[in-house]
């Protein structure tokens, strides 16, 4: 029933309605024929429903070991657990475009969901870019990447998978990733469709950024969890690696917090419209260029590309098609936007400005440096390498400023500021900060560290700050009246204050890490070792079995005063099918730090000690690591909760009667 | 509320300079496929610099079935000639190990072993029909890294005298050795 | 995010190199006995890009070249070579590539500027943007002027 050839004409079929989708409703929006217009909805529902059959098709191959078909040959095994047959689906190249248009999708039928207030030309306009955004890459699929190729004679048993992906926190993590990148294509189509009405007011402002917000917190989970996966699963305790793919969702994820900020401006003040509509733009632009040309080869791998030249020429081609556009359009209608509202540097506006110049700016270096080598070698045939010294020495720093103003910024008004009022407020932070930050730096090394820890600790209280000057408290306020303020106050405020705290919050988390501690030891069961003021005792070492895995598992008792504080169990893992080794990391958390443990090679011990063999471990004490992760769950949660705002719920404002508009078309 | 005719036009410029940039950059990407797919543009070429230096010290042991040598034999050579570093766990050296069979009486190729046991590479070379006139053994691998070399199978061309004139990171091809290293000898030769 | 890589490209091969698994326990007895000397060799090590891999450092690569380099670096350190020295010594056999940070080169001056040139260049543009809006308004053309006569009378 669900056979791959359904699978196969649902994704044509899909494909054919998006191409509907695009043509259809924007030839109504040009030619105001609202029945043209009508159909966008409609289209929208019945491509998501078709990809949905399709991509169930694709499942019901996986999960059925239907090895006839080839992505699932290649990718999959008869003894491969149940669920990493179904993440498995979009654990490889063909799949994961499947996956991607899926979601891409799902945001249009949101789109034709939550938009029905939009006004009509409005809603057509963005549902037909998004169809035509679509259809691009459901041809790439079909043409391509098809995942429901068959393969004759089918092989009894599939290749399997990596077993470093067969992890849990690894297959959920590129639906998240991908609905943080797919969903700045709304933001995106509402950019081009108000630059094809000619205008951008502030109802515009309001109705992109709940799909900014939802995109970025997806994606900042999806970040999170990517650098928790390595933190875990590659065993060495790092946690960011400013490797090209890293780097390629950290980019529209820096554009995306600045387009988040900036549609507050369009919003309330009508001001940074042209500025909007390009970071929206460029946002997914950044989204899709990172993710395609990780693909292509010359970032980072040698061969997915090789083997296929056309699949390359085919992604530079609806890159160049989607993002050249957009663009083209940008540079003919965007000095015809109308101007904005006027505001003193030092206002609230001003903060944002400064926040979106510096997180463009940090964005604008990790690119160079990210693109730097293939275009060195390119024009001038010289190799280098940009890597992490590098970055931790430009990038990181210029994030600092950024945490500064970050704790000021909500506490301005709009238009015109003193800063004297703010600061006078501020100031128990400031101490607090300051306080905090001469106890870390007894702890720390390093300036960096140092500062950024109290700019850490800063941000956290002015955000603590801010939400009390909003509900008015101060002494003498009853407590009764602020309770009542507090909520009547609306959750994005909450939801601002929140984020912010995260930020606080992973900044102390990456301070910290900079102090972990680590050893690397050779021991005999029985043996202790002293780190960071915990004995680690090894105790044992025995085989164990998994489903299509065979075990070297170590017991490695740690005390602290004598007290056992954890037992962990870090083990090794062969692959027989695969013939791969993978290391299973053990991790300790009490909130403050991590004990994290990790088994390496095993030696013969030498003459006079039978049986005995030699262990080496590698032990690291990462303080606070728990924070860099916990701090982004605490923005993504602030971001969901002002998506809750009430003003979001109710639904879209009307457009203001007496705006002037330039006409269209 | 049109801005003064001067703003505008830089406003036109700055509005344009997005779509002027990302299309360098796609005409940048572009020639890097191109030249990825003719095999100009390699994103992952090490770029050593191996060229024009004398070879590096060293002196290595003999690698059954041939006999070993040291950077003193190649400096005293007296036709150019080929080495190669190699391994038996390598996929890519099995491949091209009949193009350098193909070589003999053309241009004498030296071995060297990296990283392999002893017994591996003695049943390898004798497998693939034995390409190499000395064969060495480089078993830590110090004196490849001596030479650059990134990985096997790697291939440097060596003047009279010990001094490089050509070197490729990965295997040989038949185009290769037609169009780069055949010719380049013979200029050597002369 | 390095699943990303892994998910993406089926059957991550190495063309050229066997890389061993991604165990990046080494083994202590390649460490130096004099702790200061090993944080040092450790320092060097993680600005030294491991040739084979993505783009890790010598220090948390598995492979078996970065673990023969971090040999050679710890040779050097035991030996009492300065850090420069050693650098100099990988970047004649490997090439500037080899430098995870790179030398400020005409080549890289662009990307050594980014992070001033891309500050500058944002606050010229909400400077030239500030002074835009704080102009005033165009004078009235005169069919506006006659309009709003119209209008007021």
């Amino acid at each position: 029933m669900l056979s791959p050839e359904l699978g196969r004409f649902a994704l044509a079929l899909a494909c054919s309605l998006a191409v509907a989708q695009f043509v259809l409703p924007l030839t109504g929006a040009w030619r105001r024929d609202p029945r043209l217009m009508a159909t966008a909805p409609a289209l929208a529902f019945g491509q998501l429903a078709c990809l949905a059959l399709s991509f169930v098709c694709l499942a019901a191959a996986a999960i059925g070991d239907d090895f006839s078909v080839a992505n699932i040959a290649e990718n999959s095994a008869i003894a491969k657990p149940l669920l990493y047959k179904i993440t498995g689906i979009w654990g490889n190249h063909e799949g994961s475009i499947l996956l991607w248009s899926l979601i891409l999708a799902l945001c249009g039928g949101a789109v034709a969901w939550f938009g029905r207030t939009l006004p009509s030309t409005l809603q057509a306009r963005v549902l037909g870019v998004l169809g035509g955004t679509a259809a691009g890459f459901e041809l790439f699929c079909l043409f391509t990447s098809n995942p429901f190729d068959r393969v004759w004679p089918a092989p009894v048993d599939g290749h399997g998978m990596n077993p470093l992906l067969q992890d849990p926190g690894l297959a959920f993590h590129p639906p998240i990733l991908y609905a943080g990148y797919v969903g700045f294509a709304v933001p995106f189509a509402f950019a081009v469709a108000a630059l094809m009405e000619g205008r951008v007011d502030a109802a515009w402002g309001r109705w992109v950024r709940p799909w900014a917000v939802a995109a970025w917190c997806f994606l900042t989970c999806g970040i999170a969890l990517g650098s928790w996966w390595s933190y875990y699963v590659l065993g060495w305790g790092g946690y960011w690696f400013w490797d090209p793919v890293e780097n390629a969702s950290l980019l529209p994820w820096l554009t995306g917090t600045a387009l988040v900020h900036s549609a507050i401006v369009v919003e309330k003040r009508e001001a940074l419209k042209v500025w909007t509509v390009l970071l929206a733009i460029g946002t997914f632009s950044l989204s899709l260029s990172g993710t395609f040309l990780v693909r292509s080869g010359i970032l980072n791998s040698v061969h997915s590309f090789a083997n296929d030249p056309t699949r390359g020429v085919f992604i530079l081609g609806l890159l160049a098609l989607v993002i050249g556009s957009a663009l083209l359009l940008f540079a003919i209608r965007a000095p015809k936007l109308s101007a904005g509202g006027t505001f003193a540097p030092l206002s609230r506006e001003g903060a944002l400005v400064m926040n979106n110049i510096l997180l463009c700016a940090i964005c604008a270096v990790v690119l160079t440096g990210t693109m730097y080598p293939p275009f060195a070698s390119l024009l001038f045939g010289s190799a280098i390498s940009v890597g992490k010294p590098f970055f931790d020495a430009t990038a990181a720093p210029m994030a600092l400023p950024l945490l500064a103003a970050m704790a000021i910024g909500p506490m301005l008004p709009w238009k015109r500021a003193q800063l004297a009022p703010v600061l006078a407020r501020l100031w128990w932070a400031g101490l607090l900060a300051g306080i905090v930050g001469l106890a870390a730096a007894r702890g720390l090394k390093g300036v960096l560290p140092i500062v950024a820890f109290v700019l850490g600790v800063w941000v956290i209280a002015a955000s603590a700050a801010s939400l009390l000057q909003r509900i008015g408290h101060r002494r003498g306020t009853a407590f009764r009246d602020s309770l009542h303020r507090a909520r009547m106050l609306p959750r994005a405020v909450f939801g601002a204050a929140l984020a912010h705290a995260g930020a606080g919050v992973t900044v102390i988390g990456l301070a910290a890490m900079s102090d972990a501690s680590h050893a690397i030891v050779a021991v005999h069961t029985g043996d202790s070792v002293q780190l960071a003021g915990y004995r680690w005792t090894l105790t044992g070492l025995a085989d164990a079995a998994g489903p299509n895995y065979r075990a070297r598992v170590a017991t490695i008792e740690v005390r602290r005063h004598d007290h056992l504080v954890t037992v962990l169990h870090p083990s090794r893992r062969d692959f027989a099918s695969q013939n791969q080794t993978t290391s299973e990391v053990a991790i300790h958390t009490n909130g403050m730090a991590d004990l994290y443990a990790v088994l390496g090679d095993e030696h013969d011990s030498g003459p006079g000690k039978d049986n005995e063999h030699t262990a080496i471990l590698r032990l690291h004490y990462n303080p606070l690591a728990p924070w860099m992760w916990l701090g982004a769950l605490i923005m993504a949660i602030g971001g969901a909760l002002s998506l809750s705002d009430r003003r979001v719920r109710v639904g879209a404002p009307r457009r203001a009667r007496n705006a002037v508009a330039v006409p269209a078309e | 509320m049109m801005p003064p005719g001067s703003l505008l036009s830089r406003r036109r410029v700055l509005t344009i300079a997005p779509l002027a940039g990302a299309a360098a950059v796609g005409v940048g990407f572009w020639a890097m496929l191109a030249g990825m797919g003719r095999g100009s543009f390699d994103p992952h070429d090490i770029h050593a610099p191996a060229l024009n230096r004398q070879v590096p010290p060293f002196a290595l042991p003999d690698q059954a079935p041939g006999h070993g040598f040291s950077s003193a034999d190649l400096g005293a050579a007296t036709a150019p000639l080929l080495v190669n570093f190699f391994a038996s766990w390598c996929i890519p050296c099995v491949i091209e190990a009949p193009l350098l069979i193909s070589l003999k009486g053309r241009l004498p190729v030296w071995g060297i072993a990296y990283k392999d046991r002893p017994d591996d590479a003695a049943g390898f070379v004798t497998r693939t029909g034995s390409p190499y006139a000395r064969l060495a053994a480089d078993r830590p691998g110090l004196t490849a890294i001596d030479w650059g070399v990134s990985g096997v199978p790697e291939s440097f061309l060596i003047r009279p005298g010990g001094t490089i004139a050509w070197h490729t990171a990965g295997p040989l091809t038949q185009e290769i050795i037609d169009r780069q290293v055949l010719p380049l000898a013979a200029e050597l030769r002369r | 995010m390095r699943r990303l890589l892994l998910a993406l490209l089926p059957a991550v091969l190495l063309a050229t190199i066997l890389v061993g698994p991604a165990l990046a326990v080494s083994d202590p007895a390649e460490m130096l006995k004099n702790p200061r000397q090993e944080a040092r060799a450790e320092a060097i090590g993680s600005q030294l890009r491991c040739l084979v891999c993505q783009n890790e450092s010598i220090e948390d690569s598995g492979a078996d070249l970065a673990r023969d380099l971090r040999h050679v670096v710890r040779v050097h350190v035991a030996a009492g070579d300065s850090n420069r020295q050693i650098m100099d010594w990988m970047v004649v056999r490997y090439g500037d590539f080899i430098r995870l940070r790179p030398r400020l080169t005409w080549v890289t001056l662009l990307l050594w500027a980014s992070a001033p040139l891309a500050l500058v260049a944002g606050l010229v543009a909400a400077w030239l943007g500030m002074r835009r809006r704080a102009l005033p308004p165009a004078p009235l053309e005169a069919a506006e002027r006659i309009r709003i006569a119209e209008l007021l009378r």
